[in-house]
């Protein structure tokens, strides 16, 4: 038992994700999620997820500590996701940290959702290299990230510039008919698919720009689905999913391995729902490989949204001895991705 | 016994102690936008002007609302992780309420207010945005008669005082506006504390949304062929 143990709460979005961890050690992750809730209105209802967490925060917390075998009491500090996220989902989980720390007197460290993505992998892979470079992929944030420090200093490098990666999976399987949220579907899919049958645009970008577009290509597939419906033949669901995905794949891969060249960095971490995509990862893996970049990827269930990304980043902060967030910080929808921690 | 009651169903974020008897310390301010990064710091204020700790507190008593979501679910998330953390009562007070209590106790001191015309039940009315109210009505001794529900202005009752802040966002609802304008945690934790002193249970900490989330479901996907 080494390293502080820290309470993370995570309420960005619709999951209310409760982690304990001890240094590098995750005890516990807890997770309850609103998602089927959000279903049947193909996106995610901020005041649907709100509600639900006010429902799932104690109860969740209660989980955790009971898996890891802890009780509130021997909690060092606890961590909560200030931002970025949905505004009034955010502010449920950190009025509840708020009461936590006033319950057990321990410090109370408001931390960036971003970065959290990022620390998670510390949880799997061990202390991570500094510098490295971040891909961060999921339904709310698109972000490419140059980070000398997780827990001081991440500069953007780049983002999507429209839709969120997460968000053209989402808007795709609609068109494919493919149920919310798109992501796991469009991947099962696609394992029946031949990827190379269509070569949808990957968006024009001015030169060594990192930021990403979805929007134009999710249009594309749209337009091919309607043409092929309006000639009466039978949209081949699982090509189309196939090449969107390849797509989608190749232009994140592509940028991250550039961006770690341009930076002379040999580390790449990948995070956030979209990590869990099968192609997303196999392409990694393959340009990584050959571009000489060690790659991190988090388990799929670390890669999505959870409390224990928020405690690992929270155990770091203590870890290093950082100032805490004290009462009285706002939850912020748009935290920038420099501010790693609340004031 | 040491009570901690607060409200953040209205504009106001309000936090008072009370020892049993009386309250010890009360913090208020009106800032509708910040509950979140207001709350907390109001208790931890209070229980230090009353110089006690966490590990005195021997209930939590909250606002349920009617109010907008956000900030409601600011106060109802607190007292549900104080009540658990702490392994303490938790008592839910219709938010609307507690202005009744005060408006009631105002109305004891000024008699004039609900007695005239011969009308001495009185409503209290909360602004619900979209040109809407969170309202509910009581009789001359303060028991609720009616709601709590939300409304358009226009189909209030006439004719009737109305306490709460609706009565001055929406001058046409009343010609005798009635204090206060928004709940103070000092009358919350009076009700909650006389609840308690004649062996009442506690009243569950619901929030009070009386709206479904805004949400659609959606049609087919348009098209983008031209
Ligand atoms: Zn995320």
């Amino acid at each position: 038992m080494t390293g502080p143990l820290v309470l993370g709460i995570e309420t960005s979005c619709d999951e209310t994700g409760v982690g304990l961890v001890r240094g590098h050690e995750l005890l516990a992750d807890a997770v309850a999620s609103s998602v089927e809730e959000h279903a049947r209105f193909g996106g995610v209802v901020p005041e649907v997820a709100s509600r639900a967490h006010l429902e799932a925060m104690v109860p969740t917390v209660g989980r955790a500590l009971d898996a890891a075998g802890v009780r509130l009491a021997d909690v060092d500090a606890i961590a909560v996701t200030a931002g970025p996220g949905l505004a009034g989902a955010l502010l449920v989980g950190v009025s509840a940290a708020k009461a936590y720390a006033i319950a057990t007197g321990k410090p109370l460290y408001g931390v960036n959702h971003l970065a959290a993505h990022v620390a998670v992998d510390q949880l799997e892979h061990g202390a991570l290299p500094a510098p490295a470079v971040a891909l961060l992929v999921s339904g709310g944030h698109s972000s490419l990230l140059l980070v000398p420090d997780v827990a001081a200093e991440v500069v953007p490098l780049g983002a999507t510039i429209d839709d969120a990666a997460g968000e053209a999976f989402d808007k795709v399987a609609r068109v494919l008919g493919l149920p919310f949220p798109g992501g796991p579907h469009i991947d099962r899919a696609a394992a029946a698919g031949d990827r190379d049958l269509i070569a949808f645009p990957r968006g024009k970008y001015r030169d060594g720009s990192y930021d990403f577009s979805f929007s134009g290509l999710k249009t594309a597939v749209a337009r091919w689905v309607e043409a092929r419906e309006a000639a009466g033949e039978p949209v081949p669901v699982a090509d189309v999913a196939a090449c969107f995905q390849e797509a989608v794949a190749d232009v994140l891969t592509r940028k991250a391995v550039a961006a770690c060249r341009a930076h002379g960095i040999d580390h790449l971490v990948i995070g956030g729902g979209v990590a869990a995509n099968s192609r997303l990862r196999a392409l990694a893996q393959e340009r990584c490989a050959a571009a000489g970049l060690r790659l991190r990827v988090p388990r799929p269930g670390l890669c999505t949204d959870n409390g224990a990304m928020v405690a690992a980043l929270g155990a770091e902060l203590v870890a290093r001895g950082a100032v805490a967030s004290g009462l009285d910080f706002a939850a912020d929808s748009s935290l920038p991705v420099t501010t790693v921690t609340a004031a | 016994m040491l009570l901690l009651a607060f409200d953040t169903a209205t504009p106001s974020v309000t936090v008072a102690l009370h020892d049993g008897t009386a309250v010890v310390a009360e913090e208020s301010a009106v800032d509708g936008r910040r509950h979140g990064e207001i709350l907390a710091v109001f208790i931890d204020k209070v229980l230090r002007s009353a110089g006690a700790g966490r590990e005195d507190l021997t209930a939590v008593a909250v606002g349920t609302g009617p109010g907008p979501y956000t900030g409601l679910r600011a106060g109802l998330v607190t007292a549900r992780v104080l009540a658990s953390a702490l392994a303490i009562r938790i008592d839910g007070v219709c938010s609307l309420d507690v202005i009744a209590a005060a408006a009631c106790a105002e109305a004891a001191r000024t008699e004039a207010a609900r007695t005239e015309d011969g009308g001495t039940d009185f409503l209290v009315a909360t602004d619900a945005r979209r040109r809407e109210v969170y309202w509910a009505r009581y009789c001359a001794a303060g028991q609720r008669t009616d709601g709590p529900q939300v409304s358009r202005p226009a189909d209030l009752p006439r004719g009737l005082p109305v306490a709460g802040h609706a009565a001055l966002v929406y001058p046409e609802l009343s010609d005798r506006p009635l204090n206060p304008a928004f709940p103070a945690a000092g009358q919350l934790a009076a009700i909650s504390a006389a609840r308690l002193s004649r062996g009442e249970p506690a009243h569950p900490a619901v929030p009070l949304y009386l709206r479904r989330p805004d949400a659609r479901e959606p049609g087919k996907p348009k098209r983008v062929t031209p």
